[in-house]
């Protein structure tokens, strides 16, 4: 028996601040130890050993970094707006913190004798709730950057906000073929969907495929993939604290705490955004296939806890790869790659599956059926590979040069031999009789 | 009396003067940053009061929507205005505020007293029906069902609003009046432009000021090093004299 949205709402008041407390405290811990994985990660990729020093493995070492973030003077800049600018990172964190509430960390489980499903709450338009939180997120950075009443954390501010309205709509145009196939947008029934696979046929073999979603929508997880690295501002997309162009970006005024709470925002939102794909697409808190094998006990009580953490921590290896791999991306072609490239995929798939669903319903002959996918099919190909104007057919360089106009800059011959230095003829000269 | 539970009684009573204090914010507030805040906060109770009424794809679509993206572009808009450009308090026309506040406050009064008198004895009907499959299905059933025309239409406006604000903020550039970076190397080599960059203003041991020329290998003052825009004046007598420094004290 799965948790379905009726279950909900029933709580004790001191079972719900539990799991309040419980949410919070796994956030504020998978943080801590995000930043310690993340380093780590991205050490060991660079054959370096990582931080060493505090308690076992390091582990401890963000706990430190993070006391001693607490204890650096507050600054507070002289032209910044002052309620605005202590706003901005607890709007930042109170958005990061919320969105979780909805997450599915497992099924029934018996907390003190009370049966109970492991997530804090469901409501029908739960995934919208984290979408409305993201939304609301971006005030704190941009409110950040306005606040600071400086120049490089307005343009950061200004990006970020450019940055994140044009991911968020990839990101919920990604979604909605989860709602499309689920039929609905609570989380712990979108996990409930995935739970049975399908009789396939392919060639006449017959086959079970499982119902995660990343194989039956592996476009929308794609594209939600990368949208969401977009949303998070990370690396490659973390063009809002570009160091290399805008010192810190939206946080560059920031310090002591602020700046923590900031920091603490971008690591849950990180853990947000891998819990949901977790959650929509992986399956949720089920054992994947070779341990299901094991027998039923395995997706019940607690141990899909451990599941759920297993994959979100491999979709945060994942950040932590992108960001040790990828160099950033210059702005205009950030923007471009979202609206001009995310956008419309996403909108031609949503179109693709929702024929597909809709020539189900309708059980249409074979034939029918083929001519519709055919001509969907042709007309795509029509669009992609449209013959486009030839560039202008490149000189070689000869050319270019002799076509320069008179008294110009002087260049060298393109052939020129260097002489070498009288110098180095005379290193040689000695080296000879060692030989 | 209309049976309304207990909670979404205490959600009102906390949210609702939330909003007006809000609406009051955003009415009063000098800074327009500071006004546009404000008008979130109401926007976001909205969104909260809906959620409550049994709509909660309708309040979520609002916080998304409104709160999420149009004040963010509201708020995009005023950023780039300057974050000092504040209201200026000086009345134009005399006694519009007193008069704005009391025609307000009476059609406030006109409708809410008129909302209550219409809905005091009214039993509300066909809130369980409309959500029988869920609100989110009722809503998508009745959009793309018995409103599909409207909503179509709704979309094309909506679209041709947003292709025609691009439009009239697009300059077109003709295909030769496009300049490229490879354009712009070309021209930077060109014959009587001096490709590299220019040189800094003097320093030395009596002045470090820009209006200072740097000097050329010939002694003459290298004109490129000075900005154009720094004003020329002569020395006063007082700053052309040999500074304490060079003289060690003694007055030449």
């Amino acid at each position: 028996m799965n948790p379905t949205l009726a279950d909900f709402g029933h709580d004790n008041g001191w079972i719900v601040a539990l799991k309040v407390v419980g949410v919070f405290v796994f956030l504020v811990v998978m943080t801590l130890f995000t930043i310690w994985y993340e380093r780590k990660v991205v050490a060991r990729m660079q054959v370096r050993p990582g931080p060493n020093r505090h308690g076992p493995f390091g582990l401890l070492q963000s706990l430190a970094d993070g006391l001693k973030l607490a204890f650096k003077e507050d600054i507070m800049p002289l032209k910044a707006d002052r309620v605005v600018f202590f706003l901005a990172p607890v709007i930042s964190t109170v958005c990061a913190f919320t969105a979780f509430a909805i997450i599915p960390f497992g099924p029934f489980v018996s907390i003190f004798g009370q049966k109970t499903p492991l997530q804090l709450t469901d409501i029908p338009v739960a995934v919208l709730l984290v979408l409305a939180c993201s939304g609301l997120g971006i005030y704190g950075i941009v409110l950040s950057g306005w606040a600071s009443g400086s120049t490089y954390p307005l343009l950061g501010g200004l990006r970020s906000s450019a940055q994140m309205i044009s991911y968020e709509v990839a990101m919920g145009l990604s979604i909605v073929a989860v709602f499309m196939m689920a039929g609905t947008m609570s989380t712990s029934e979108i996990v409930n969907a995935q739970a049975k696979g399908g009789q396939g046929e392919l060639f006449g073999f017959e086959f079970t495929y499982p119902g995660w979603y990343v194989l039956l929508l592996l476009p929308s997880f794609v594209i939600y993939a990368i949208s969401a690295v977009g949303e998070t501002n990370r690396a490659p997309f973390d063009l809002p604290e570009a160091e290399s162009e805008l010192v810190g970006g939206f946080h560059t005024e920031y310090s002591s705490l602020k700046f923590a709470l900031f920091f603490l925002a971008e690591y849950i939102n990180m853990v947000t955004v891998s819990a949901l794909a977790t959650t929509l697409f992986l399956g949720g808190w089920r054992a994947p296939w070779p341990i299901t094998q094991l027998g039923p006990w395995v997706n019940q009580g607690w141990w899909p806890l451990l599941w759920f953490t297993i994959k979100l921590l491999i979709l945060l290896f994942v950040f932590v790869w992108l960001r040790g791999t990828l160099p950033r991306l210059r702005y205009d072609q950030f923007m471009r790659f979202g609206w001009k490239v995310l956008i419309p995929a996403s909108l031609i798939w949503i179109l693709a599956l929702a024929g597909f669903k809709t020539m189900n319903n309708e059980n249409l002959p074979g034939w029918q059926r083929g001519l519709w996918i055919g001509g969907f099919a042709v007309i795509l190909l029509a669009i992609l590979l449209w013959p486009r104007k030839r560039p202008a057919p490149k000189l070689p360089l000869e050319e270019e040069v002799a076509q320069r106009p008179e008294g110009s800059f002087p260049l060298p011959p393109i052939d020129l031999q260097v002489p070498v230095s009288p110098r180095a003829k005379r290193i040689t000269a000695d080296r000879e009789p060692v030989q | 009396m209309i049976d309304v539970s207990w909670g979404e009684q205490v959600v009102f009573y906390i949210l609702a003067p939330i909003a007006v204090i809000g609406a009051l914010g955003m009415v009063m507030a000098r800074n327009a940053v500071h006004s546009a805040l404000w008008l979130v906060l109401t926007m976001l109770s909205l969104g909260v009061f809906y959620i409550v009424q049994a709509g909660p794809f309708i309040g979520m679509v609002q916080i998304i929507v409104y709160t999420g993206a149009i004040m963010m572009l509201f708020l995009f808009v005023l950023m780039l205005v300057g974050r000092d450009a504040s209201d200026s308090v000086i009345e134009t026309l005399r006694g519009q505020k007193v008069a704005a506040i009391a025609l307000g406050v009476g059609l406030g009064v006109l409708l809410g007293t008129g909302l209550y008198r219409g809905t005091v004895d009214l039993t509300p009907v066909g809130l369980a029906e409309a959500n029988k499959n869920g609100n989110v299905q009722g809503l998508a059933s009745l959009i793309f069902t018995k409103y599909v025309w409207a909503f179509e239409v709704t979309s094309a406006l909506l679209i041709s609003a947003a292709v025609g604000a691009m439009i009239l903020a697009h300059v077109e550039r003709r295909k030769d009046e496009r300049i490229g970076q490879a354009a712009m190397m070309k021209e930077r080599f060109l014959p009587g432009n001096y490709p590299g960059p220019k040189p800094g203003p003097g320093v030395y041991a009596t002045s470090n000021s820009v209006a200072t020329p740097a000097k050329l290998p010939d002694g003459n003052p290298a004109q490129r090093s000075i900005s154009p825009i720094l004003p020329l004046r002569e020395l006063e007598p007082a700053e052309k004299a040999d500074k304490h420094t060079l003289t060690g004290g003694h007055q030449s």
